[in-house]
């Protein structure tokens, strides 16, 4: 019983950092696509950007819901807590999301396709900037009373650190969705998001250098876990091997490569996630509350593995299998439904 | 205005605008789920080429609203965190596991083959791309299934215990099995078929009021009415049953959907009142028209109860629902229009049989397809009331008789409530405007009957795949 109690909190604390990552991978480069659509010139290439999406947005999507369905049953406590402490930048999301969302919808039918294209972009901005913010506000930490609920105020999450935070993770999806431009289109498309990538790239690195020194600074239980004994070692490879993805996708840029900028991006947002989840762990909220104590009851835990651990190898055989459906570069008349 | 500081209540104001909102949209998304793989497997069956634009024409109506459907899906799973912390924390253990089980099961399905379901048709062969279409109806139904058993839950709250505050779940398959949720579930998946049907069948009668493509949409019009003669009697009688289910477990629901103040002892003729105005104040019915005895025959099939019906002075106000008006007038517009789609149904089979829907003499039925044309919104709002009855009924529980809502609700700054109130008020309006806008268009545009079947043009996976095409189909085909 005594084991059950610690490993079942860390086994949803593994697949819930999974759902996550698969989140703000796949997502993520829809969101950067979408942020990137703000900048493009014509409406045919917006039209490609929306296509290369079209059938695939919505599953992406899906991890999102996936991962607040089982926060909400794996850690109750929690999922309460930082939903009601990051109200604002959560409502941020949504409504970011919500307009992306009707936005694929209603610009193929539109005549006047300029509203949709501000909607569809300026709504993955949104979003992108509510996920910064809700991640940067969770790694500050929440003020809460001593059984766990929230007593913070409704700005807390808006700080300095949170601000970096949240302008590299829309860099990272930025990044994450030129190379995947890079991968599903040709010719002069694909020629300007090898510039997009390189500047993407140049900016999460800054990014990330800034939130590597600020971190053990300004968070003084980070400091204490990074600088002892055997986590320094890990702490001291992530930066090192992050450097050296950098230079990989670099040179996979130079040399024009299509489908490895794609991959190295990947390699990066998952040491990145590989780094946070080493930070966080065991709390659920940084400092204040573990996994232990947000975790809900062992026999809802059990089930949850059943019914949906479980599934997580179908679920990703489903979506896998669509990819290789939709494989090739786009064309743009495939975006036609009726 | 004191309600604009009242977090309580602007929470449960976004909330209720929310699910009205969100409600409307996934009726079609699983109504007309099952519906496409009627169609689609007539198509393989009998080669027909019109059952195959049949598939792609609803297909258009099905992708408009299933986008707002998961827009406005969002922020139903998130508010259950950011509006009611405290009641995400006490029935997490196992609402929030429920909710769970929705994604993985339902929705992850559905999103995942609804692009192959649209797009693919030139990248799969026809069995494949059946198949993506009955998964993807498979995962709208699971969702109802799913999100049914966690709303009949906080009806019918079983298999649980509750420990420092937090239910724990003792017996999952009771919990799951709690009493509404069989009855519950069937309720709602006959009533998004039987709106979906209605919005068919209305659609397809307009064409044929105007004539165009008249044979084409008889023959939607006519497996539309096919599936109601099951669909429609079957759901008064479910209907019947969900309120004898609601007399059984919810007492202070059944008083308010019936107005009833005063107990009906058993065996004492139970009348049934049609029209009332409730008067709260006063704690009676200001006016009210009865029908003698009917209330006893809609219950228990005669004239007398067996058991009593309690009257709303039973309770102290404190204790049972408000709005009473609502919930009465509410519950009477479901089950008038229950009928009323039964009726229709009825009338029209009458009709059929004797040879007035052939192709050729069925748009001459002005009247019937007149009444086929109003029934088409009709199950939408069979359906928000069943909603409002079902949880304005509940108050002032949100988990009945176990947690009060005052209780449930996070303790937030009014104006933050305040304000993404009002942008949900403003985007749903927007989002309401340009559904119907497009909608309409698609309906005004009609079907494509010129669209190649699938592997009569260039297959795309042969062809040098690389190139920006530009679309170069007839404009006709163009959106
Ligand atoms: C097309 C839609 C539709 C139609 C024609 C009907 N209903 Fe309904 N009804 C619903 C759609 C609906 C619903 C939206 O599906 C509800 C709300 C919650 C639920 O489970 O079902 C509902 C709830 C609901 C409830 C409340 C259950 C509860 O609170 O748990 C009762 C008592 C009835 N219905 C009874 C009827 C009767 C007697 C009908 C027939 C004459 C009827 N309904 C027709
Ligand atoms: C199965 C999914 C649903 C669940 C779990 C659910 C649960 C809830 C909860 C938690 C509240 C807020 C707390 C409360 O007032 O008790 C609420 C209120 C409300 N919901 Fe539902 N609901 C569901 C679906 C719907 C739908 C689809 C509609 C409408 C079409 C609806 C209509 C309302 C209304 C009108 C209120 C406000 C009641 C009031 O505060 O007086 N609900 N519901
Ligand atoms: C408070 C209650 C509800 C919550 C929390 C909720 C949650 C959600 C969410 C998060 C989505 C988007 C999923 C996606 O991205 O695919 C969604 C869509 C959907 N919901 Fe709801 N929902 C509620 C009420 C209902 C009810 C009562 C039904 C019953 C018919 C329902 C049926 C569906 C279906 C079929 C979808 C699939 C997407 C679509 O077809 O539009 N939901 N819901």
């Amino acid at each position: 019983m005594e084991t059950l109690d610690y490993l079942l909190p860390q086994v949803w604390f593994g697949i819930l950092a999974l759902f996550l990552f698969l989140y703000v991978m796949l997502d993520g480069f829809d969101l950067g696509v979408g942020i990137l659509s703000l900048t493009s010139s014509s409406e045919e290439r917006r039209s490609i950007l929306m296509t290369s999406l079209s059938n695939i947005w919505d599953a992406n999507e899906t991890w999102l819901i996936l991962m607040g369905g089982s926060l909400f049953g794996a850690f109750p406590l929690a999922y309460g807590t930082i939903l009601q402490a990051l109200y604002i930048p959560v409502f941020i999301m949504i409504f970011g999301l919500i307009f992306r969302a009707v936005a694929f919808e209603f610009r193929e039918q539109a005549n006047r396709k300029w509203f949709w294209n501000i909607a569809f972009g300026l709504g993955s901005f949104l979003a992108a900037l509510g996920q910064g913010f809700a991640l940067g506000g969770v790694l500050e930490g929440i003020q809460v009373d001593a059984s766990g609920h929230f007593i913070g105020g409704s700005w807390d999450w808006l700080r300095f650190p949170s601000v970096v935070v949240a302008l590299t993770l829309i860099q990272g999806y930025v990044l994450i969705g030129s190379t995947y431009l890079i991968w599903r289109t040709e010719g002069e498309l694909q020629q300007t998001h090898y510039k997009t990538a390189k500047i993407a790239a140049l900016t999460t690195l800054i990014g990330a250098i800034v939130i590597t020194i600020v971190t053990p600074i300004v968070y003084e239980s980070a400091r204490s876990r990074l600088f002892s004994q055997p986590l320094i070692y890990i702490f001291a490879l992530i930066p090192l091997l992050g450097i050296l993805l950098i230079w990989q996708l670099w040179q996979s840029l130079e040399k024009k490569k299509e489908a490895l900028p794609f991959v190295w991006t990947i390699l990066l947002f998952l040491l990145t996630f590989m780094g946070l989840a080493l930070v966080i762990f065991p709390y659920i909220i940084p400092n204040s509350i573990t996994i232990y104590q947000a975790a809900a009851a062992p026999s809802s835990l059990v089930i949850m593995i059943i019914f949906i651990g479980a599934l997580i190898p179908v679920m990703l055989f489903y979506n896998i299998y669509q990819y290789v459906v939709f494989r090739g570069k786009i064309t743009v008349d495939e975006g036609e439904i009726g | 205005m004191d309600f604009l500081s009242n977090t309580v209540v602007l929470s449960r104001m976004q909330f209720a605008l929310t699910a009205i909102f969100h409600m409307l949209w996934p009726v079609l998304t699983t109504g007309l789920g099952i519906y496409l793989v009627i169609i689609e497997g007539l198509w393989l069956k009998t080669k027909n080429k019109d059952y195959y634009h049949h598939a792609r024409f609803w297909v258009k109506l099905y992708v408009l609203n299933f986008g707002i459907g998961v827009a406005s899906g969002i922020p139903m799973g998130f508010q259950f965190g950011t509006n009611w912390a405290p009641l995400s924390e006490a029935i997490g253990n196992f609402f929030g596991s429920i909710i769970g089980f929705e994604a993985s099961w339902a929705f992850m399905l559905e999103a995942a083959f609804l692009g192959i379901m649209v797009f693919g048709w030139e990248r799969v062969n026809p069995i494949i791309h059946y198949i993506a279409t009955i998964l993807v109806a498979i995962g709208a139904n699971l969702s109802t299934f799913w999100i049914l058993t966690a709303n009949s839950w906080l009806q019918t709250p079983a298999g649980v215990e509750l420990v420092e505050g937090k239910y724990e779940v003792i017996d999952y398959v009771a919990a799951v099995f709690n009493p509404f949720m069989i009855n519950s579930v069937m309720h709602m998946v006959l009533a998004t078929l039987e709106t979906s049907l209605f919005v068919i069948g209305g659609i397809s009668a307009w064409y044929m009021f105007k004539q165009r493509h008249t044979e084409f949409f008889s023959k939607s019009f006519k497996i539309v009415l096919v599936v109601a003669i099951a669909v429609a009697p079957l759901q008064i009688y479910v209907g019947h049953l969900s309120g004898e289910q609601v007399q059984e477990y919810q007492p202070t629901k059944l008083a308010a959907m019936e107005a009833q103040w005063e107990t009906i002892p058993a065996g004492q003729s139970a009348d049934w009142s049609v029209l009332a105005i409730p008067n709260e104040k006063a704690e009676r019915n200001d006016w009210e028209l009865k029908i003698p005895q009917a209330l006893g025959y809609i219950l228990e099939l005669k004239p007398t109860l067996s058991k009593p019906v309690l009257g709303l002075k039973e309770w102290t106000p404190e204790q049972r629902p408000h709005l009473l008006g609502l919930i009465y007038y509410a519950f009477r517009t479901m089950v008038a229009i229950g009928f009323f789609l039964a009726g229709l149904m009825l009338v029209t089979i009458f009709e059929w049989m004797r040879g007035k829907l052939s192709p050729d003499i069925i748009a001459q039925q002005r009247w019937l397809l007149g009444g086929w044309i109003f029934a088409a919104p009709l199950g939408y709002i069979a359906i928000e009331s069943g909603w409002i009855v079902r949880c304005v009924g509940r108050q002032p529980w949100t988990v009945y008789n176990t947690i009060r809502t005052s209780d449930a609700a996070a303790n937030l700054p009014p104006g933050n409530v305040l304000t993404t109130l009002i942008f949900f008020a403003v985007t749903y309006t927007l989002l309401l405007f340009a559904a119907f806008y497009f909608g309409r268009r698609i309906i005004l545009k009609g079907p494509n009957l010129e669209l190649p079947l699938p592997g009569e043009t260039t297959p795309i996976l042969g062809v040098n795949p690389g190139q920006f095409k530009p679309d170069q189909r007839p404009t006709e085909a163009q959106q």
